[in-house]
């Protein structure tokens, strides 16, 4: 019985978290009509692929997906890459340099988004790197960059200091201790800072707005908002069908990634 | 949020212009035997709309080998927060497709090009002068510039559901002969049975909507004395806000389902019978069209009249950045582009109404399919909107008007409560922008 209820739980689970996927690909399939039924239907009465040839011949949706695609990856990559050791310090050396580094990280999350949008996009215009896919990958480095170091140094911390003193007790350096006992038990933190930089860099608009203005360079979100119109009008069918698609690639990048955020944890585990 | 937005970047905008943000120029330069290079930055999001102008642009860089126009597809919600950025940074596209409401603080900062001395003749006396009002601003400086040519306008009718509306035997209005607010009334009243309502006002977002119907009434909800603008919530201003607010806690004659929802959300319950009238703006036909189950009949119907048909319009402008590098070819693709016959197709794809009387008289916008000689007809009635010419309408549209109007409409304060509340709230925001 107990079990039972348990399968029940994860079941209502995962239908609460498969809603809104299933609702787009429902929506995405329906025709203009059937879509302002006053009572929904789940299953598209009417099937059409129209709104996705609608969604893909009027934009470039893969080209816009992997450019995407290019900026979330090196911008996750770059941000765990600056982190990783800055937040090693942050975690493992106590100074007052720390810990005004610490509340400065913490500050700089308070800034309202909009405030450093316009010296930012300057500093980038002086740089020549507006319009440019690099542009891009800066900014959301320099923007997901606080937060990440942020998650990063509270996995640092709960990896207790023994282990590193142990290993230096056999006669390991800090370099060899840090790379050969605290990185793999930090591999789950490493995964999870990814996969929060990785999806904060997908799903970014507003810079990716104010930087890119040439057609040949924008990313996914900037293509979607194109289906939409004022007062909050959109073009549903296309929008959802445009939506489905975009969800595709970050969806795989999951999957590859999750399997390592697992691993990382067991891995932990047996450090631990 | 994208006020907001705005407004946080603007408060900004000064220290970014210290810091040596100007003299950035625009992005497109060319070397001398290379062609011109423009960036038009484009709102269209309709299909047919979105076709319509990368097909006239298509045209243009085939006829005009020298001035290449790239066509960049922009947002509605976000256009002005793009804008205020790229402005500040110097790298505004050379034409932008804007409304012109969101003019006059541009023009007042400087960013938007004065256009009354370039401005093609043929392209001047195409467009009324009543249009041209809607995008006359003043520089910031005590003088009055046009920022933008005027192309696109919607007006305000009511779709009907045409079997409801003959049913209920109300008299049938037309653009020579629309109902009174009155006769409005008693006609949603007839509709009102079996559990259905005669009308629905979608009231999400109510400023723009009520404001322009306000001038029925001669409601202009500003005045201005001795250089000075305040707000006005005065008898006149009242009346149409008291109207709606009769049709739905007095007569119940209005859907309250329908009072938290979007433009376009009533739409599934007005195919399904459960409101006969919706009033709206024209391009709210497009989806009707689109979306109207099969063998429902719809009929557009213009809208009420008061002390008179007036209504506040607003338009989809094109305007030139101050920074551009080529002003003088933007203009030119300007003119091209909002000819006559190119106005009729973007006003077709949009299903809104040219500003040019050329555009106007093209039989594919009298015709009777979809309502196009009623939405039409309506153009003659539009007027400027006083609040247009108001810096810091935005702010108070946004921090005071439309949170009132909401409580108004939903019944949790009184008119006098909400004329209060508009007045001396909005005074404040207002006071800001004229120190």
């Amino acid at each position: 019985m107990r079990r039972f209820s348990q399968y029940v739980a994860l079941v209502a689970y995962i239908v609460f978290l498969a809603f809104p996927l299933a609702w787009l690909l429902s929506t995405a399939l329906k025709t203009p009509r059937e879509m302002a039924l006053a009572d929904p239907t789940w299953i598209p009465r009417d099937p059409t692929l129209a709104n996705f040839a609608d969604a893909f011949g009027e934009q470039d949706l893969v080209g816009a997906g992997l450019r995407s695609l290019v900026v979330a990856l090196f911008s996750s990559v770059i941000t765990v890459l600056i982190s990783l050791p800055a937040s090693y310090a942050m975690a493992r050396y106590r100074s007052l340099l720390n810990r005004i580094a610490i509340g400065w990280v913490l500050v700089s999350q308070v800034f309202p988004f909009i405030l450093i949008i316009i010296p930012l996009f300057m500093i980038l215009r002086d740089l020549d790197l507006v319009n440019t896919l690099p542009g891009l990958v800066v900014v959301h480095v320099t923007f997901t960059l606080p937060f990440a170091l942020w998650m990063l140094q509270g996995y640092v911390r709960a990896v207790p200091r023994e282990l590193e003193e142990a290993a230096a007790v056999d006669g390991a350096t800090r370099l060899r201790s840090i790379a050969s006992v605290v990185a793999p038990l930090l591999a789950p933190g490493v995964v999870a800072t990814l996969l929060f930089s990785f999806i904060s860099s997908w799903n970014e608009f507003m810079f990716a707005l104010v930087i890119l203005q040439n057609p040949d360079v924008m990313t996914l979100p900037l293509t979607l908002v194109r289906f939409t119109g004022p007062e909050g009008v959109a073009r549903l069918g296309p929008l959802a069908a445009a939506s489905l698609m975009a969800t595709i690639p970050s969806l795989i990048f999951f999957a590859i990634i999750q399997r390592r955020l697992k691993s990382g944890l067991m891995a932990g585990a047996v450090k631990g | 949020m994208r006020i907001t937005s705005a407004l946080a970047a603007a408060a900004i905008l000064t220290l970014a212009a210290a810091c040596g943000g100007g003299g950035g120029g625009a992005q497109s330069s060319s070397a001398p035997n290379e062609p011109v290079k423009i960036n038009f930055l484009s709102l269209a999001w309709q299909k047919e709309s979105v076709a319509a102008n990368k097909q006239l642009v298509d045209e243009w860089n085939k006829a005009n080998p020298n001035i290449q126009v790239t066509y960049v597809q922009g947002s509605w919600d976000n256009v002005n927060d793009q804008l205020v950025t790229q402005f500040a940074g110097g790298t505004a596209p050379d034409v932008i497709h804007n409304d012109s409401p969101a003019l006059s603080g541009f023009a007042s900062d400087g960013y938007l090009l004065d256009l009354k001395d370039k401005l093609p003749a043929e392209l001047k006396s195409d467009i009324p002068q009543p249009a041209w009002d809607t995008v006359t601003f003043d520089d910031g400086k005590g003088q009055q510039g046009v920022y933008g040519v005027p192309f696109l306008q919607e007006s305000q009718v009511i779709i009907a559901n045409k079997k409801l509306l003959d049913a209920s035997g109300a008299r049938v209005p037309t653009p020579d002969n629309p109902w009174t607010w009155d006769e409005f009334s008693a006609a949603a009243k007839k509709m009102t049975k079996g559990g259905n309502f005669g009308v629905a006002w979608p009231m999400k977002s109510p400023v723009n909507k009520t404001l322009n119907l306000a001038l029925n009434f001669g409601g202009t909800f500003f005045q201005t004395a001795d250089g000075k603008t305040t707000v006005k919530v005065g008898p006149e201003e009242r009346e149409v806000l008291q109207r709606i607010h009769d049709q739905l806690y007095k007569d119940k004659s209005a859907d309250p389902a329908a009072l938290g929802q979007g433009t376009a959300d009533p739409l599934p319950a007005f195919y399904k019978g459960k409101f006969a009238l919706l009033p709206a703006g024209v391009f709210l036909r497009q989806q009707v069209a689109e979306q109207a189950p099969e063998g429902f009949e719809w009929v557009t119907l213009p809208a009420p009249k008061g002390t008179s048909a007036q209504q506040g319009a607003v338009s989809q402008t094109l305007s030139i950045a101050q920074d551009s590098k080529h002003p003088d070819e933007a203009m030119k693709f300007i003119a091209f582009f909002l000819n006559g016959a190119n106005q009729a197709k973007l006003a077709k794809g949009d299903w809104l109404l040219p500003t040019s009387q050329a555009a106007a008289a093209d039989p594919a916008m009298t015709t009777k399919e979809n309502g196009w000689d009623v939405a039409t007809a309506s153009a003659k009635n539009l007027v400027v909107a006083p609040f247009l010419k108001v810096n810091g309408f935005d702010e108070w549209k946004t921090k005071v008007a439309t949170p009132t109007l909401q409580e108004y409409f939903a019944n949790k304060i009184t008119i006098d409560q909400a004329a209060s509340k508009l007045v001396e709230d909005g005074n404040k925001v207002l006071e800001r922008y004229q120190r």
